[in-house]
């Protein structure tokens, strides 16, 4: 709620953990008190001028005018209404937080999109839903929400009406229901009465009508935020802007932040908020004795980050950390999960890789290097265990600030596609390349990237050169007597495409990503001239070349050719750890729900009876660890977490928005009340008596509980492993990584259980 | 299926408690045939103390099985990094995100199992071998000598607890993999609902068409039965099935209702009929199969109950008035 807790509240408007209502009274008051001149239901669609005289253009065609201009419109956009009369009465919404909270109400729902849909399934369970449809049919939402929908419809506890329009809203008195809805239907007018309407019409997203202002975003991208100075003010001068517009998405940022600016017009000089944590964060470093210091250290020292301005470095440096470990402490080691990024600010790191073949190699590194990017951009484990050497100054900042750095500031992306290009090719193909022979190779490289199914190349094509798996996942097939047989599934920090090059004949097979993957393609004639040159790489290209086809001469299995594509389909290809359940064995006793919700308060993270079944194997609901999760995509307070063994897992910081279930392609995050929960003791278990459990959805005082995501952790933190997988009695349920289990088809051998633990 | 063939109940871990029941029944064998035997009642020998007081305490280990399979490990968290692994960190003041030291990696992964001794595989893997080295054992500590009371009693009781554990793990092999063959992916739910719509189809397909039909449509609506008894569940059949039964007549009365549109009404509602067939079939298959996979721990566990009480009175009776 009222993360992030480390930064102190700047603003002198209240703000703390709370409910929801209590928070937007508490403002209304203040902000009664402060005589702010506060205008409602003012959209602004236009601003020209500048500094000193900004004019302002309401939707109502209504002109004011202004000195400065402080934006802080969000990322949600303009709300479409409903654009009838009526459209703003308190029952009308145009959003639902909690579908939980409305109970046998007859309710309206309008917008035949995905969330209208969603909203319209998640009512039903409690209440007469009528949804309305512009259209005849539905088109514009998903066909599995169109299936749940139809379902729903069939079983009498949704009414739909199709081709139907909003008239308008009247407020009704005469009896229970509070609003009459009157709509257009093919046949005629209909008055429907209910007690809420909830329109779900989409928004228009905000960027369009800010650069409209002049201000400039530094690219396309949809994540890309304005290019903002110290103070909060963009390109446009005395136009400034906070919040989520301004890439910020907690409340305490944005409060603090419109404090701020307006501070700064003031021409009252401010201390930041985070400069205290900011000065905490340097203590220490040699010669840096305030924040200004340690700014131009880093800008000095890391020529990686010169490009970024100073806000950006300090937002940046408030997500880092500064660490001063001594020489020789290992900083991660080579297999671990974990995808933070180090930059090297003063002093030396050594990095220790391993190729497949065993071969050792030490790199030096020192200040203005950075490492650790291969995971950030693979999604993978460490490829190296790093040691730091002497007088070793590092910053340390998680990949969620990392890919934001990204994505805003193209410098930052070019410079570190360079160099980890250069690691990439040296990693994979041979690492006693030396570094000319590198340069030769990774020129006219071309970065290709492919969605799930795509073509890298197809059996037949000719041989363009060697595809460098950097991200993502390939599955390798050939047509034999009509059908497509998989012969082998390749991941990140692996090449596809030698066969060709070697035996210099067209491609011999089809591969495809199985994941969304980005392949580094170097030319055939570059890499063909420095297998030429060097007899060491020559070697290990040809000994993969052997390798592979000794895997292509095994029989096609048309078993695991079908499980391979029955797997991919559903997304498997992106997983790290996925719990798949042998149907032949399972006696669908659901222990292994049980377990998790013993373990994990009550509420089971996996659900067994849903999900696809090909043949005897059953893939349930339950998290597969993605490699790049989608989870992490959007999350405000940066909630979501990889650890260093892999499980990626929700910390107590979560909000409850809801972003990552809805981000979640698989439908493994549920939002969930938190309670306390007791493990049942022997008796309970022999008596069949349950143990003390509050209600889900109410505290003892009976107010509603704020929810918050929840999905499957590995069971972190209970030692033995995964409880799905232990408690099974039949050993049904098992738990593999797509790697893994390929690997072991490929030479040959049945792919065994992992290991519990 | 075999791209996935990882070690099942029967041959955990090698085979491990096979190996040790084996082990059990033929040191039980051996020593029964070469130790000397007295006069008295065989169970009242060093040896009989011995193997009745083994096959007693296995009873026990194979009953506390019930209390595993609900028992949820000790939730154990680890705080994230109470010190920063020892490392010096510049400033004192935490990032908000728990990065997890390298230190702490190692420790997370703790190898020793689940914390009531193994995963639930193994504990159904020795409860099926020590269950059946029971039969050697306790026989060989009655020295066969059976009457009618309360000790050939819990014996007896055993015996019937190991016949239907037999029968479970029989069941447990075989019927899940039938389950999948019947269902795919679809859920009982889903075919129940499936039944209930074309009922309401045949319903509006018959409305046009005599009395006659409307109540054979009407009877296969209301009187076909898809589970109930027990043993209706175990058979999975239901004598002279309305829905068949009805299939069957509409085929017959379809050369006498043959005005106007009635023919095509006709064939679509055999075909509606069929179909229904085919899904109540399937329905009761799911339900047998079910059934035949979870009804005999209904006997299973209540009669290991009474094995149990059974055998304190044995003791008792044996400690008091011997
Ligand atoms: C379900 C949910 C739960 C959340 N929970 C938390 C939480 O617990 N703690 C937390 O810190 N954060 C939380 N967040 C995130 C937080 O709500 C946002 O980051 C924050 O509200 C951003 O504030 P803002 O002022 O930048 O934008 P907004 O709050 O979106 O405010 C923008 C305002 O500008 C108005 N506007 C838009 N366009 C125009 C225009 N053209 N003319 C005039 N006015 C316009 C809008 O109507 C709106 O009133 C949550 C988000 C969601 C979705
Ligand atoms: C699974 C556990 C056991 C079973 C099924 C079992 C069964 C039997 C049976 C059927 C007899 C023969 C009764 C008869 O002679 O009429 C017997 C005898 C005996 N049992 Fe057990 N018994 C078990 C455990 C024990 C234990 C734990 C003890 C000791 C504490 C014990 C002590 C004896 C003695 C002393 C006799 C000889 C008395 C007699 O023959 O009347 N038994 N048992
Ligand atoms: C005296 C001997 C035995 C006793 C006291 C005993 C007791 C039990 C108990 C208490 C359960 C738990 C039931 C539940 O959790 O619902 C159980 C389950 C089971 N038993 Fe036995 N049992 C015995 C012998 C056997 C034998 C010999 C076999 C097989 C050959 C067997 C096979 C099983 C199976 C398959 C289960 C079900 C496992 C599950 O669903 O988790 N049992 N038994």
């Amino acid at each position: 709620m009222a993360e992030p807790m480390v930064l102190p509240l700047r603003s002198t408007m209240t703000f703390g953990v709370g409910i929801r209502e209590d928070i937007l009274q508490n403002w209304r008051e203040e902000l009664a008190k402060c005589r702010v001149n506060l205008r409602v239901n003012a959209g602004v669609v236009g601003i020209s001028g500048q500094r000193g005289a900004f004019r302002i253009t309401l939707a109502t065609g209504e002109m004011m005018t202004a000195e400065f201009v402080v934006l802080a419109i969000g990322l949600q956009g303009n709300i479409r209404k409903l654009g009838v009369p009526g459209e703003d009465f308190p029952r009308v919404q145009y959003q639902l937080d909690d579908p939980d909270e409305f109970n046998s109400e007859t309710i309206v729902v309008v917008g035949a999109g995905d969330t209208g849909v969603e909203n319209a399934l998640a009512l039903s369970k409690q209440n007469r839903v009528i949804f309305i449809n512009r259209q005849e049919e539905f088109t514009s939402c998903t066909k599995a929400n169109f299936d749940l929908l139809m379902a729903e419809v069939t079983k009498g506890r949704i009414e739909t009406r199709v081709s139907t329009r909003a008239e308008r809203v009247e407020e009704n008195t005469g009896n229970d229901f509070p609003l009459v809805f009157v709509v257009q239907t093919p046949l005629g007018l209909e008055r429907i009465e209910c007690h809420r309407i909830i329109a779900r019409l989409g928004a228009k997203p905000p960027r369009q009508l800010v650069e409209s202002f002049g201000v400039r975003f530094p690219n396309s991208d949809s994540t890309a935020v304005p290019q903002l100075s110290e103070q909060y003010e963009s390109n446009v001068q005395g136009l400034y802007i906070v919040g989520a517009l301004a890439g910020y998405p907690l409340i305490k940022q944005a409060m603090n932040q419109g404090y701020e600016v307006v501070e700064y017009i003031l021409g009252n000089p401010v201390e930041p908020a985070d400069e205290a944590l900011l000065k905490a964060k340097f203590t220490g470093v040699p010669g840096v004795g305030s924040v200004s210091e340690g700014i131009a250290l880093i800008r000095r020292n890391q020529p990686l980050f010169a490009a970024l301005t100073t806000l950006q470095l300090r937002e940046f440096m408030l997500d880092s950390t500064v660490w001063l470990p001594p020489c020789g402490d290992m900083l991660f080691k080579r297999n671990d999960y974990s995808n933070s990024f180090f930059s090297i600010l003063t002093g030396s790191v050594t990095i220790n890789t391993e190729g497949k073949d065993g071969a050792v190699a030490a790199f030096q590194l020192a200040a203005g290097d950075f490492f650790g990017e291969m995971g950030l951009l693979s999604g993978r484990r460490r490829s190296g265990t790093a040691v730091a050497g002497d007088n070793c100054v590092l910053v340390e900042t998680p990949r969620r600030s990392m890919l934001k750095l990204l994505y805003s500031v193209p410098g930052v992306r070019r410079r570190l596609d360079e160099v980890a290009l250069k690691r990439i090719v040296r990693n994979s193909l041979d690492s006693s390349l030396p570094e000319s022979e590198l340069e030769h190779l990774v020129q006219d490289a071309k970065l290709k990237q492919y969605a799930v199914g795509e073509t890298l190349f197809n059996e037949g094509d000719k041989a363009d050169g060697l595809y460098l798996i950097r991200r993502g996942s390939v599955v390798v097939s050939r047509l034999i007597a009509g059908k497509e047989v998989v012969l082998a599934y390749v991941s990140a920090g692996n090449y596809v495409g030698e066969m060709a090059l070697v035996s210099n004949m067209p491609h011999s097979a089809t591969v495809r990503a199985a994941s969304p993957t980005d392949a580094i393609l170097l030319e055939a004639e570059r890499v063909n001239a420095v297998m030429e040159r060097n007899s060491s790489i020559r070697s290990k290209v040809d000994s993969r070349y052997l390798e592979r086809i000794g895997a292509d001469a095994l029989p096609p299995d048309d078993e695991f050719s079908g499980l391979v594509k029955f797997l991919m389909t559903h997304g498997v290809g992106e997983a790290t750890d996925v719990l798949l359940i042998d149907y032949s064995r399972c006696i669908r006793c659901d222990n292994c729900e049980t377990a998790c919700a013993d373990a994990h308060g009550g509420i089971p993270r996996l659900n067994r009876a849903a999900g696809a079944t090909y043949e005897q194997i059953h893939l349930p609901t339950s998290c597969r660890h993605c490699e790049h999760p989608h989870c992490m995509k959007d999350c405000p307070p940066d909630a979501i977490h990889r650890s260093v063994n892999g499980e990626v897992f929700i910390s107590d910081s979560c909000i409850g928005c809801g972003n990552c279930q809805k981000n979640c392609p698989y439908g493994v995050i549920q939002m969930a009340a938190q309670n306390v929960h007791e493990q049942r003791g022997i008796w309970q278990i022999i008596f069949g008596t349950s143990g003390r459990e509050p209600s889900p959805e109410e505290n003892a005082d009976g107010s509603s509980m704020s929810k918050k995501a929840v999905k499957c952790d590995l069971c972190k933190g209970i030692s033995g492993g995964p409880l799905c997988v232990n408690a099974c009695p039949t050993g049904a349920a098992f738990r593999i990584s797509p790697e893994g289990f390929f690997s072991q088809v490929a030479r040959g051998s049945k792919p065994s259980q992992k290991e519990p633990g | 299926m075999n791209t996935t063939q990882r070690s099942g109940v029967l041959n955990f871990m090698h085979y491990r408690y096979f190996k040790l029941s084996s082990m059990l029944m033929v040191a039980a064998i051996v020593t029964y045939v070469l130790a000397p035997v007295g006069d008295e009642p065989y169970g009242g020998t060093w040896l009989g103390y011995v193997l009745g007081i083994v096959s007693a305490l296995i009873v026990l280990l194979l009953l506390w099985y019930g209390i595993a399979r609900r028992r949820t490990p000790r939730v154990r968290y680890q705080r994230p990094h109470p010190k920063n692994g020892g490392h010096k960190q510049a400033g004192s003041v935490q990032p908000d995100f728990s990065l997890r030291r390298w230190e702490d990696r190692g420790r997370h992964l703790a190898k020793d199992a689940w914390s009531h001794g193994g995963t639930l595989q193994g504990w159904l893997s020795s409860h099926i071998y020590l269950g059946a080295s029971l039969i050697v054992l306790a026989t060989l500590h009655t020295g066969f000598q059976f009457g009618w009371d309360v000790h050939t009693l819990s014996y007896v009781l055993m015996l019937l607890v190991i016949a239907s554990g037999f029968y479970g793990m029989y069941a447990y092999l075989n019927y899940p993999r039938l389950i999948t063959l019947n269902m795919g992916e679809e859920t009982l739910d889903d075919l129940l609902h499936k039944i209930a719509e074309l009922d309401e189809l045949a319903r509006i397909h018959a409305l046009g068409l005599p009395d006659e039909v409307n109540a054979l449509v009407l009877k296969a609506r209301q009187e076909t039965r898809l589970g109930g008894s027990l043993l209706r569940q175990l058979s999975g059949k239901q004598r002279n099935c309305p829905t068949i039964s009805a299939a069957r007549q509409i085929l017959q009365l379809g050369s006498k209702y043959i005005k106007n549109e009635q023919p095509e009404l006709m064939r679509d509602l055999y075909a509606v009929l069929l179909r229904k067939e085919r899904l109540v079939l399937r329905a009761r298959h799911e339900i047998k199969l079910n059934a035949r996979l979870q009804f005999w721990r209904y006997l299973h566990v209540p009669l290991a109950v009474a094995l149990l009480a059974a055998l304190l009175a044995h003791v008792v009776a044996i400690l008091f008035y011997w």
